[in-house]
């Protein structure tokens, strides 16, 4: 089970979870989630919040759509992927082999 | 008018380090009567209302701070990140663990060099390997960890170890920027500012390692704004983004702004609040209004903020000019010469550092 690099794509088995550096938290004032690392902030939509909410190393991307789609009507699985990679690539998120 | 994100707790400017690259004041006198606890807590407290999300701990050396536990456990509760920006000399593993427990978020180690001889020439006193013993700690209990190196001079062509003594210790994150030249670093300028072949060698390093660490570190690279066309957008525009509070209470857009001639604000005599949306020196240089030409007319003007004012000030003697760091400044012959003098001096090691002198109580 090895990190993967930036070039990989996400898996449906993949396991992806917050990177060590980030914590997800909502920020009171602007009335909104946002992402929390030593020098930047990212703030999120309620889709990506809900999306990196599920993003424990326990839940396999299969699954974070799967809980998703069961709380909103729309949710494409290709689109979550997308998301996930690009943040990936940022090193927001870390994803392991399922 | 937009709300602070991040808050610069400069808890103490005492240090046992003696970098001659050191950002804070030249002049020390007024700041050893250091906010206490309570009134730190109350900062924070203000902070957070105003809409601050981080908070770096930062100094001189945070953890001569007695009470850096206590500072944490609050900031933690009221849901602020917290960052320790360290020189890892006083983090005993019983410290350490506290602080852990405590909720601190992430911490950054300053390493000078890649091995003892360079880093403790640098810093001016034998602090290496307590620093790479304070980088394995970090690491064992589980936090995240940013290797910080102040680049220059006597230790850029040293990158690719750097690099590598990184990799080893595990880091999350490296930062490589390049010294700014204020302060102590202003007086060490020609003994620091590198020269072009020097950058020129240094970028294709950085460029490999950035592609063989993805997914592991990232690597964070600033470049000497000496060396760039256009300046740097210093602190995120003016009071726009954070803000820091000093030792003694004394808060600043931006760390260096102490040097301007501008009326000094404290949280001991007014809110933050009213520090950041109506006060002087606050409102200065928020904002374009303020701007001269080539600014005011410039397409860049939201991107780079007319640049730094501390530069425009130290370079020109006038805080409201453009930054001389740009190509379309009328004052960048100033830049220019400098750059011109470093691709010319002696060897890099040949210049010789004066050391900041150590204040440690």
């Amino acid at each position: 089970m090895g990190i993967r690099t930036v070039e990989s794509s996400v898996e449906t088995a993949s396991l992806p979870k917050l990177a060590p550096h980030v914590r997800l938290s909502f920020d009171p004032t602007r009335d909104r989630h946002v992402l929390l690392c030593p020098e930047t902030i990212v703030a999120l939509n309620t889709t990506s919040a809900a999306i990196l909410q599920l993003c424990d190393g326990r839940r396999t991307v299969a699954e974070i759509v799967a809980e998703l789609q069961e709380r909103y009507e729309q949710v494409a699985a290709d689109e979550v992927h997308t998301f996930l990679a690009r943040i990936a690539a940022k090193h927001y998120v870390e994803i392991t082999d399922g | 008018m937009d709300r602070p994100f991040g808050l610069l707790a400069e808890l103490t400017y005492r240090c046992p380090l003696s970098c001659a690259y050191c950002s804070n004041p030249v002049n020390l006198t007024g700041y050893s009567d250091e906010l206490t606890t309570m009134e730190w807590q109350r900062v924070m407290a203000e902070a957070q209302e105003l809409g601050v999300l981080q908070l770096h701990l930062s100094g001189g050396e945070p953890l001569l701070r007695p009470d850096l536990v206590e500072l944490v456990d609050t900031a933690r509760q009221l849901g602020l990140y917290t960052n320790l920006v360290t020189s890892a000399l006083g983090l005993s593993r019983r410290r350490a663990e506290e602080l852990r427990a405590a909720g601190l978020d992430h911490v950054q180690v300053s390493v000078q060099a890649d091995e003892q001889a360079t880093s403790d020439r640098i810093a001016g006193t034998p602090s290496f390997k307590r620093k790479i013993d304070g980088c394995q700690l970090v690491k064992e209990l589980g936090w995240p960890l940013t290797v910080n190196v102040v680049l220059h001079r006597q230790n850029i062509d040293r990158i690719d170890a750097v690099l590598r003594l990184a990799e080893e210790l595990g880091a999350d994150r490296i930062e490589l920027a390049n010294t700014q030249y204020y302060g102590w670093a202003w007086r060490n300028r020609d003994a620091l500012l590198p020269s072009r072949a020097q950058l020129e060698q240094a970028e294709p390093v950085v460029s490999a390692a950035r592609r063989r660490l993805a997914g592991r570190m990232d690597v964070i690279y600033v470049l000497p704004d000496y060396y760039s066309r256009y300046p740097k957008p210093c602190m995120g525009g003016w009071a726009k983004r954070q803000f820091t509070v000093a030792p003694n209470g004394d808060v600043l857009p931006c760390p260096a702004a102490q040097t301007l001639p501008l009326p000094r604000e404290s949280v001991r005599e007014e809110s933050l609040a009213w520090i950041w949306t109506r006060s002087p020196l606050f409102q200065s240089f928020r904002g374009t209004d303020w701007m001269p030409q080539p600014c005011q007319s410039c397409d860049r003007r939201e991107i780079d903020f007319g640049g730094c004012r501390c530069q425009a000030f130290l370079l020109t003697g006038d805080p409201a000019r453009t930054d001389p760091v740009c190509h379309l400044s009328p004052d960048h012959h100033i830049v220019a010469d400098a750059v011109r003098a470093a691709n010319e001096d002696p060897a890099p090691t040949e210049l010789t550092l004066i050391p900041r002198p150590h204040q440690v109580r």
